[in-house]
């Protein structure tokens, strides 16, 4: 008896928990995959390092699942989608690859500097582009959308400025370490590296909401910025500080798909990120209108997005019409997570079980 | 259904999760009637109307109206509206920046070819308005008139809509005495048209001067429906509260010796341009300050520019004899203030968080971002202040939004006890929550001026001023104009308020 108790408890908490349509969709997606093709789960060892879809899916889906630590928290505080961030990935990228090589090099052997400069260099300006959208949205009070319109049409061209228009290539071994495989020696981790950067970045984003109070601050602002403020928040440094995470999160996500590559192209990295990373925010759950938030969520609904692109790659869907099928997948994750539709399944739920209560009593 | 009758609902049974929000609630509405449903917060008037408009489904009962022989079950106000019951919210929900011709009219033009027929539209607005002696020009646009005539044009639509039954949610909140009169003069107008008016408020004056009837529920349950004249005032307020409520005017000791020449605050020539012209004040320790004045007098104004909520632009202000720079109101805080802003929903309640959330933020605010209270010692000091200032809920993970009113403001409340301060600023703390949780709120300020808290009061309410504070400060149009200590009655108050010879 008590332990039914306790599975129903584990079930409602379970079931209950913001997090678990979002999972449940993850679960589908996945489990589609599976039936269609049941080497899906296989994970091999080739050359030293492991293969399969899913080593594929995590190590992919890092660059969205760290824009979605940032977009999360831009949207939960402001109730605004920082939409510069696929641009600044670029600049940053340009600026992390200029920095190495030098100025107007397209190729080259040698490094300037040593690589963590580089990297360095590439995180610091996506916080200056934070600290821009920052005091644009924060102090200024220009609407997030129009606000970080500037840097999206900006960024990705100051960034082909950096680098004198050309795709600056690093031919050397240990700058592909970020993006690819680390080495040692002769020992090569055999899991890419971006899988750990996404965990570490994950990891710093919870440990610092969950064990400062930055997190209730950031709920408390998106929520009531007026009332925040008389109860001794400071409103405006907190909405601040967000779009600086973010950028931040920009910074890394740039310096990991430009070390992918090698290179900085600025034309192509992180095109269409800031979408890919709205879309994580939405399908983990959290709404667009701010104020709570699951940072949770949003990373299972990255990698949602990434398994999706995955799996459409390798169901041979031609890559014209992959954004098709994305879309009809995504409307119907979107369609269930609805409050309207959620609204619908509890209330048959309820009548469901008060109707069985009745039976029950009548017998 | 009974001759003159325009609505019964009986035996209205809703259930919230947890809580029984409605037993078995009975009501009667008839023909040219204007019918108080009174309670105290969380008593069910609010669940009442919300069932009754659709807002709310329920579970047991049935609703029956007027010219419609099977009871009805509401699922929208929509479909409320097209049974003839309207609803008049005390905030207006109307366009604006619309005119009140095309607010009167909105979704329902009179059409000519297709098109709006403006002139008609126009010509029967004013009637419309006309008839009911509103009195005003009905192609300007509706943000230029006050709360109040928006409030009657609101009103007009609804009626207009050929309406039976018409509820006025607490629509006097936000109005002074004059605007009032005028809407009562409107509702006895309607009266005679034979419109059953529903009037929900927390004003027991305005209760006595325009309704026939009382209805009182207490717990989710009815107590009874009473014609006007049958009903004392202090009958209704023990049949609100279920009890015989204590003398108010007992709240304030007698015999209150607590020394009082510690000084607080000292303000030298604050002020805040446009809002309140330069004042100083001095506080002390363990005192109750009432500001009182009418309404944009600048009696909140005063509050918020000591606080820091409006900064001050002149002028110095000593805090414990230490001159202090308040930049904004955590700099305040820090110094010991605390401060209950007037608009509770604008300012003062995090409507999605938690109840525990709630009371444990502004003390977060004030340790700062790195120190996060450990989650053990924010449910003692949520479950400390939810015991001691008696918020009713069923869990302190309860988001503060699904409460009532009153309970918010006590959870507000509980938010300033919890940063322990030594002066609280209270503006405006009992307005639009009941008699009881009233005197509960005053108790408390009076508490803490003995445990040698000072504390601002700030109410519209006179009587209740006298009742707590030590001392009046009085102002008008903008500025402090003078200082009751002794004799603190209603004649002397008045009299400073409305100027001439003010004390002091």
């Amino acid at each position: 008896m008590s332990k039914s108790a306790n599975g129903d408890s584990f079930i409602k908490k379970l079931t209950g928990s913001k997090v678990f349509l979002p999972l449940v969709c993850l679960f589908l997606v996945i489990l589609i995959n599976v039936i269609k093709s049941p080497s899906f789960l296989q994970i091999s060892i080739n050359n030293g390092v492991l293969y399969g879809r899913l080593i594929d899916i995590a190590n992919r889906g890092s660059e969205i699942a760290i824009l979605a630590i940032g977009m999360t928290l831009t949207i939960a505080v402001s109730a605004g989608t920082d939409i510069s961030v696929g641009s600044v990935m670029a600049l940053c990228a340009s600026c992390c690859c200029t920095t190495l090589v030098g100025y107007g090099v397209a190729s080259a052997n040698k490094l300037n500097y040593p690589i963590f400069i580089g990297v360095i260099v590439g995180i610091f300006v996506g916080a200056v582009c934070g600290c821009f959208n920052g005091f644009m949205v924060a102090r200024l009070k220009v609407q997030p959308m129009v606000a970080t319109l500037v840097l999206y049409t900006a960024a990705r061209a100051i960034g082909l400025l950096v680098s004198n228009n050309q795709n600056t290539y690093v031919r050397v071994e240990e700058y592909k370490y970020l993006g690819n495989f680390i080495k040692i020696g002769k020992w090569e981790c055999p899991i890419p590296t971006p899988i750990f950067v996404a965990i570490i970045c994950v990891a710093l984003a919870t440990l610092f909401l969950k064990k400062t109070a930055l997190g209730m601050y950031i709920q408390s602002v998106g929520i009531n910025k007026n009332a925040s403020r008389i109860l001794g928040i400071n409103s405006v440094l907190i909405i601040f500080v967000c779009y600086v995470i973010c950028g931040l999160c920009a910074g890394v996500a740039g310096t990991v798909a430009s070390s992918r590559i090698y290179s900085a192209d600025s034309n192509n990295i992180g095109l269409n990120f800031e979408m890919d990373a709205i879309l994580a925010v939405a399908l983990g759950g959290n709404s667009l209108a701010g104020g709570k938030f699951s940072l949770a969520g949003s990373i299972i609904g990255a990698y949602t997005i990434q398994a999706l692109t995955t799996t459409l790659l390798a169901f041979g869907v031609k890559t014209e019409q992959a954004p098709v099928v994305k879309a009809i997948v995504i409307v119907l994750i979107v369609v269930i997570q609805a409050p309207a539709v959620q609204n619908y399944i509890k209330n048959r739920k309820a009548r469901k079980i008060s109707a069985g209560g009745g039976e029950a009593v009548a017998k | 259904m009974e001759n003159g009758v325009v609505l019964t609902m009986r035996g209205i049974t809703k259930t919230f999760p947890g809580v029984k929000a409605l037993g078995g609630v009975d009501f009667t509405l008839r023909k040219g009637e204007i019918h108080a449903l009174m309670g105290e917060n969380g008593a069910g008037k609010s669940t009442l109307i919300k069932v009754l408009t659709g807002v709310y489904d329920f579970e047991n009962g049935e609703i029956h109206v007027e010219g419609i022989d099977s009871p009805i079950i509401n699922h929208s106000t929509q479909e409320a509206q097209n049974r003839g019951i309207s609803t008049v919210y005390q905030e207006v929900n109307l366009c604006p920046n619309l005119t009140v011709a095309e607010n009167l009219f909105i979704g329902r033009e009179p059409k000519k070819f297709g098109l709006i027929d403006w002139k008609t539209m126009n010509k029967k607005a004013q009637q419309i308005i006309d008839d009911l002696d509103i009195g005003i020009d009905v192609t300007v646009t509706l943000e230029n008139y006050s709360v109040a005539l928006q409030q009657m044009v609101a009103i007009a639509r609804a009626v207009d809509m050929e309406s039976k039954v018409l509820i006025l949610d607490e629509p006097t909140s936000s109005l002074d005495d004059n605007e009032v009169e005028k809407l009562f003069g409107m509702m006895n107008r309607l009266k005679e048209q034979g419109v059953g008016i529903i009037f929900v408020t927390h004003f027991l004056e305005q209760v006595y001067a325009v309704c026939d009837r009382i209805t009182v529920l207490r717990n989710g349950e009815l107590v009874g429906e009473y014609p006007i004249a049958e009903l004392p005032r202090v009958e209704l307020v023990a049949k609100m509260m279920g009890k015989n409520f204590d003398d108010l005017a007992s709240i304030k000791d007698a015999d209150d010796t607590c020394i009082k020449d510690e000084l607080i605050i000292d303000a030298n020539g604050l002020s805040h341009k446009g809002k309140i012209k330069p004042f100083d004040l001095e506080i002390h320790k363990g005192e109750v300050i009432g500001l009182t004045g009418l309404l944009g007098s600048g009696r909140s104004e005063l509050a918020r520019a000591i606080y820091g909520a409006d900064k001050a632009q002149t002028g110095t202000l000593k805090v414990n004899g230490k001159e202090v720079k308040i930049n904004a109101p955590i700099d305040a805080m820090k110094l010991g203030m605390g401060f209950l802003p007037d608009d509770r929903k604008a300012e003062g309640v995090i409507a999605d968080l938690s109840i525990r959330e709630n009371i444990i933020l502004a003390l977060q605010a004030k340790r700062g971002v790195f120190k996060l209270i450990p989650r053990k010692e924010q449910e003692r000091l949520a479950e400390k202040y939810i015991k001691e200032i008696q918020v009713k809920t069923a869990s302190m993970e309860t988001p503060i939004s699904q409460l009532s009113g009153g309970n918010q403001q006590k959870v507000i409340i509980g938010r300033w006890l919890a940063t322990n301060p030594d002066f609280l600023i209270l503006d405006e703390p009992t307005r639009g929550i009941d008699i009881g949780t009233k005197t509960e709120i005053q108790k408390l300020v009076v508490k803490l001026a003995k445990e040698g808290k000072s504390v601002i009061f700030i109410s519209s309410e006179i009587e209740e001023m006298i009742r707590t504070c030590d001392r009046m400060v009085v102002l008008r149009d903008g500025m402090k104009v003078g200082e009751i200590s002794e004799d603190i009655t209603q004649a002397t108050i008045m009299k400073a308020i409305a100027g001439g010879d003010s004390n002091e």
